[in-house]
């Protein structure tokens, strides 16, 4: 029982933390906090869908489609409509990507229909059974995905110059350009790097939680939960993060007593808070400079 | 001085003579709107002047939604002592969010408000002996010393009557000593410590009065629109009271009055608009954003300095001042 919570918490973990670490990587070079990003999910979803049941052409294909999408819909976002608010202050810069998103749902709405669609599965197949824990198919894939774009980032930022040159900007801004860093080049490209992440969080949320137009939100929420708790200027903590709040809300609501049940996502926060307590900057996060 | 009264007294006037040429509906959304400005104001207080970030707000507006309610309907308390009553409960209740908010800022602060406006909406449906669960509640209709309050133009005048009373009562806090530490307090916390001001009070404070405002606007939207239901506390509308005000403009009275009515009024003015709403009140945010990113009181602000002034005609002049002020 223990074990199976744990796995199936890890998996639903490793799609917060995908999230998770797109919204991060936003925060982290260009200062803004993304609520559009559930809907920016959705959209290049959505995308991954048409050129699936509308083309007809093969999964992987559209999981590469929406995952294209998704990188030029966060350009198109930071150039676009970003760009010349620029010398907003960081709160007016969150209610537009709110806006942002109110748009996307209703573009969205016009060209999908506001019904929520099935998406198909990946994988098919019957289940792995390993000792006690029963593992889906897709499962794997989630684990091997989200595995798979930790380590692509972790290079990136640890071996190219792009990565570097993105690490400099969230450092200090000033010093980068002074660098010769384009850092209007590099905010773009964080937009397109965590929204493209968005998008292949959505095609492996989609087949569970199906597709609608607010779908991702709930998802979101979770990410900025799991973006908070594992440190929001962290990307190792998005990980860390996420991975322990599927798990913690897996534990909870498997060993909640039923009456107290509905009150899941009450005790997630409560948890949250506790830990925030004790370590206000998150697990992972650097506590914040000191201006005295 | 004498303008000044001259353009306010115009204005409430205006106001108060509303009815004579609104009806019904529009009524309804003017009353509403105050009930906005109200709780816009409670939470520029705390995010605008204390620079406590909160996206949990709805949780305080249902706080003070259904104690009004069952303070109206089960205690049969009369309105006007039921009222401040909820903004009190509804106040202490704010402390709970100060335990964070001693340890956390921004973002930080910001989910843990979060998780509470969470709880709050998850908790209302179950405890259903106290909120009638997910069906809510129908209130009773309200009445003043044997008169009833039951017509759109009643529950209007009291919107507007308990409105102005708590725009200036949010004047004077603003320009008391402790609007000036909750600035302080938003610049600079250790600065603001080495002036002797207490964080945890001054936090506390700011708290109380956000949740009380917030409260009071709760209560007023339970009087107004005369049954509550959990649905319309959830996180959508802590954000629609966070977007109204960074639109209207942060750490301003005037701008909280004007955002909160401009989002209380655009879905309205969008009705005409079928199928085309959400993508219109999208493209709004993101406009005001990219066109005023000081907010439209600040847009107006800037609009409105000495000298773009002189170019103006003298009594659009007058006008301009005035606002500027």
């Amino acid at each position: 029982m223990l074990a199976q919570l744990v796995v199936s918490g890890l998996a639903a973990g490793s799609l917060y933390a995908l999230m998770a670490l797109g919204l991060v990587l936003i925060y982290k070079t260009t200062d803004i906090v993304n609520f559009g990003y559930g809907d920016m999910t959705m959209f290049s979803t959505f995308i991954a869908y048409a050129l699936l049941t509308w083309y007809g052409l093969p999964f992987w294909t559209s999981f590469l489609g929406a995952i294209i999408a998704g990188f030029l819909l966060g350009i198109l976002v930071d150039r676009g409509i970003l760009r010349p608010a620029r010398n907003a202050p960081v709160v007016s810069l969150l209610i537009a990507t709110l806006g942002i998103g109110m748009m996307l749902e209703a573009i969205a709405g016009w060209i999908f229909g506001y019904d929520v669609k099935a998406f198909p599965y990946a994988l098919k197949g019957p289940p792995i059974i390993l000792g006690n824990v029963i593992l889906r198919r897709h499962d794997l894939l989630v684990f091997a995905v989200a595995a798979a774009i930790a380590l692509l980032l972790f290079a990136m930022f640890k071996f190219t110059d792009i990565g570097i040159a993105m690490r400099a900007t969230a450092q200090n801004k000033r010093a980068a350009r002074l660098m010769g860093i384009s850092t209007e080049r590099i905010s773009a490209l964080s937009w397109a790097l965590g929204v493209g992440i968005g998008a292949v969080a959505g095609v492996l949320i989609a087949p569970i939680a199906f597709l609608g137009l607010t779908r991702m939100i709930p998802v979101m929420i979770k990410a900025f939960a799991a973006a908070v708790l594992g440190g929001f200027t962290s990307m190792p903590g998005a990980i860390v993060g996420g991975l322990l709040l599927g798990v913690t809300e897996n534990l909870v609501s498997g060993y909640m007593p039923p009456p107290l049940a509905p009150l899941k996502t009450t005790f997630i926060f409560l948890v949250l808070i506790l830990v925030l307590a004790i370590r206000p900057q998150g697990l992972l996060g650097e506590p914040p400079g000191r201006r005295v | 001085m004498v303008r000044q009264v001259l353009i306010w007294g115009g204005l409430l006037l205006l106001l108060f003579l509303a009815p004579l040429f609104l009806h019904g509906y529009s009524l309804y959304i003017l009353s509403l709107g105050g009930v906005y400005v109200i709780a816009t104001i409670g939470l520029n207080l705390l995010t605008g002047y204390a620079g406590q970030v909160s996206i949990g707000h709805a949780g305080f507006l249902a706080i003070g939604a259904y104690a009004a309610a069952l303070l109206l309907a089960r205690a049969g308390l009369p309105f006007w002592l039921g009222l401040p009553l909820a903004g009190l409960i509804t106040g202490l209740t704010g402390f709970i969010l100060l335990i964070p908010a001693l340890r956390l800022s921004t973002i930080y602060l910001a989910v843990a408000t979060l998780g509470f406006g969470a709880a709050v909406y998850e908790i209302l449906p179950r405890w259903s002996a106290l909120t009638g669960g997910h069906q809510g509640m129908r209130l009773p209709g309200l009445s003043l010393f044997g008169l009833k309050l039951d017509t759109d133009m009643s529950l209007y005048l009291l919107s507007l009557i308990v409105t102005v009373i708590m725009i200036l009562m949010a004047r004077n806090i603003v320009y008391s000593k402790l609007g000036r530490a909750f600035i302080a307090i938003r610049d600079h916390e250790t600065a603001a410590q080495a002036l002797g001001i207490s964080l945890p009070r001054y936090k506390a404070y700011a708290f109380f009065i956000s949740a009380f405002y917030t409260g009071i606007a709760g209560g007023l939207y339970a009087y107004v629109v005369g049954y509550i239901s959990p649905g319309g506390f959830d996180l959508g509308k802590s954000i629609y009271l966070f977007s109204m005000m960074a639109l209207g403009g942060m750490a301003s009275i005037p701008g909280s009055v004007v955002g909160a009515l401009f989002l209380a009024f655009l879905p309205f003015w969008l009705s005409s608009f079928r199928g085309l709403q959400q993508f219109i009140y999208g493209a709004a945010l993101v406009s005001v954003v990219v066109f005023m990113p000081y907010g439209i009181w600040g847009f107006v602000r800037r609009w409105t300095m000495p000298d773009k002034l002189k170019r103006l005609p003298r009594p659009l002049r007058a006008v301009m001042e005035f606002v500027h002020r």
